[in-house]
């Protein structure tokens, strides 16, 4: 296995906005190490958001070539993203994303639904429940839950999968100083334990400095700085 | 994800709109529920049309006066055709004929009137069309002679003349104002078909010529009902009655001046008469149907736009096109089926309803519903929900995850 768990090699990303057209990505290159945790960080407009898609296999890019976890993922089919996505990436969002109306269990179930290897999912959903510190909210609805409660179950979900990569967009944007610290622990915590790669896109310079690695994206490029020992 | 799996998330977001869900489904039940109704209730009449044809015997030819086209010189049927016909050597499959003569009469007795058919006819009536004495006796030759002031009474015109059916024979009534003798009583029938047998009255076919029932022409008759050997030789005997009667009528060759008819031919009229109508109310309440689809469709569309971002973090979290079509599908399908079953139960209540109400106006039509208009209405409720729940599948499963997920 590669030493790079995401290898992107000079991603262009031009959208068409009616007859203008916006270059959100100029030839961007980004390596990350296998358990790694790395800040993105840049003002909007950056392309910050365009990256995060782009490493999430969300989207295509435009040019330039994209390995994930060893595989090439510049070029695939809608649905083959889609399975890529399913097995590789996990995604935490600023607004949670919880289905509202399915339970804690539920919810962390979903990804295990759309995998071909579904086996056993009860049991796993359970497991990255309980390693989020959330065993006794199991059959909890979101909104019976508090909003760092929510995060976990969003975490446990990113996690099921045992993906390469978990990416998290302002993962403490919408909770108090207390349940987003309490949260960059967890995530921290996981990083250690189980050695998940962790890639944060954030705005809090706090967060990001808790991270080995703070990549930062200034007009579609990486303005890249080594955090100093 | 499996077709079950599926569907019970389907059930379950449906359940969690269900003022909505109902709504939409009701389109559908109505659909269905007015598609059951219309073709059991168009075949509940078929049944009884067909079924009082039926009555009249298999084995019966009606002849009348009068070609399919204008003929010149067209003579009418008499009594002496009807006599021809009765000629065993030229007709040997004809063993019964019933010339007749009919018209509508006001019979009254002990101040009570009423407008009722009367039918002028032989002896011969009595066994060629059963037509069954319950009490007295039917016309008989000395009667036709005579030309005797002679009545039978259906039940229903002795009943409204009498307020009873039963001990008249003997008893006078007037019809068109002349006095007749009560010979006879008809079996009750019992309403069924569109000519009232019970509501009736007969008198010698002399009688009805020379008294009741004036024709230009003296002689003249009606109708003459014949009857064959059995089913089969009706061809042959409606051969054999053309022929006599071209030679009697001296016509040319293909400007017949008489149309013959039998049971068939009745049947085939009225089941084309019935199945038009019943395709045509169908036809109407599979528009309601149409319309069920849409409120379908409308639901679907509004219900993609709603949960745009959850359909988005079902494709981050790695959902396939394939899979967001289902889902959608399997809702869309969900609520047209269970309309279809829904609807089905109302049809077949409909259905009743116009059973209960038409027996007891008497018009005795039972709604009969048919395993094929329950597979038929079931399957098309499921294609409406497929085909009006596409469109909507459609477009959630090609929307992009990152608009999506950025929708508000």
């Amino acid at each position: 296995m590669s030493k790079w768990v995401v290898d992107a090699r000079n991603l262009t990303k031009v959208y068409k906005m009616g007859d203008v057209e916006v270059h959100a990505l100029r030839g961007l290159s980004l390596k990350v190490k296998r358990g790694e945790v790395i800040a993105i960080m840049g003002p909007s407009g950056s392309g910050k958001s365009t990256l995060m898609n782009m490493l999430g296999c969300l989207d295509r890019p435009t040019a330039g070539e994209y390995y994930l976890d060893g595989e090439g993922v510049a070029n695939l089919s809608d649905d083959q993203l889609a399975d890529i996505r399913n097995r590789k990436v996990g995604f935490i969002f600023q607004t949670f994303n919880l289905l509202p109306r399915a339970t804690a269990l539920d919810n962390v179930e979903l990804p295990l639904r759309y995998a071909s290897n579904g086996n056993g999912r009860r049991e796993r959903a359970r497991g990255a429940l309980e390693s989020v510190g959330l065993g006794d909210r199991l059959h909890h609805r979101p909104n019976e839950l508090s909003g760092g409660q929510q995060q976990r179950v969003a975490i446990a979900r990113a996690l099921v999968n045992n993906p390469a990569i978990v990416m998290a967009d302002e993962p403490t944007g919408n909770l108090d100083s207390k349940s987003g610290e309490e949260i960059i622990k967890l995530l921290l915590g996981l990083n250690k334990e189980r050695d998940v790669t962790l890639i944060i896109v954030t705005h809090d310079a706090d967060i990001a400095k808790r991270a080995k690695r703070i990549v930062t994206i200034r007009d579609g490029r990486v303005e890249e700085k080594r955090k100093k020992k | 994800m499996n077709y079950l799996t599926s569907y019970l998330l389907a059930l379950e977001s449906l359940t969690a709109n269900k003022l909505r869900s109902a709504l939409t489904v009701l389109g559908i039940v109505i659909g269905v529920g007015a598609v059951i109704a219309m073709l059991s209730i168009g075949r509940g009449a078929q049944n009884t049309i067909t079924g009082s044809i039926e009555g009249i015997g298999t084995n019966l030819l009606f002849v009348i006066s009068g070609g399919a086209e204008d003929v010149r010189n067209a003579k009418p049927l008499t009594l002496t055709d009807a006599e021809a016909l009765q000629d065993s050597f030229q007709a040997p499959s004809v063993i019964g004929v019933a010339p007749l003569m009919q018209g509508v009469a006001e019979v009254s007795a002990q101040g009570e009137t009423a407008q009722t058919t009367l039918d002028g006819v032989t002896a011969d009536y009595e066994w060629v069309r059963n037509a069954t004495i319950a009490e007295g006796e039917f016309v008989n030759e000395t009667h036709l002679l005579s030309r005797s002031a002679v009545v039978v009474l259906g039940v229903k015109v002795a009943d409204n003349l009498f307020g009873r059916h039963e001990g008249l024979v003997g008893e006078t009534v007037r019809i068109e104002g002349q006095p007749f003798r009560i010979i006879g009583i008809l079996e009750e029938k019992g309403g069924s078909g569109f000519v009232d047998e019970d509501d009736r009255v007969i008198v010698p076919l002399t009688t009805a010529q020379s008294r009741l029932l004036r024709r230009s022409t003296p002689n003249r008759v009606d109708m003459i009902i014949v009857q064959a050997l059995d089913a089969e030789a009706v061809p042959q005997a409606s051969q054999e009655v053309a022929d006599i009667l071209r030679a009697r009528h001296r016509t040319e060759i293909g400007a017949d001046d008489f149309t013959i008819f039998n049971q068939q031919d009745f049947l085939d009229t009225a089941q084309t008469i019935t199945s038009v109508l019943t395709i045509f109310l169908g036809g109407i309440a599979a528009i309601s149907l149409l319309v069920g689809g849409i409120g379908i469709m409308n639901i679907m569309l509004v219900s993609v736009i709603e949960r745009t971002r959850e359909i988005g973090l079902r494709k981050a979290l790695g959902a396939r096109k394939r899979d967001i079509l289902i889902q959608f599908l399997a809702e869309s399908s969900l609520l047209s089926l269970t309309g279809g079953i829904l609807g089905i139960i109302l049809g077949w209540l409909i259905s009743l309803a116009v059973g209960a109400i038409a027996a007891a106006s008497n018009a005795d039509i039972n709604p009969v519903i048919g395993l094929d208009s329950v597979l038929l209405a079931t399957l098309f409720s499921m294609a409406v929900g497929l085909f009006f729940g596409l469109y909507p599948a459609n477009r959630a499963a090609n929307l992009e995850p990152v608009e999506a997920l950025r929708y508000e």
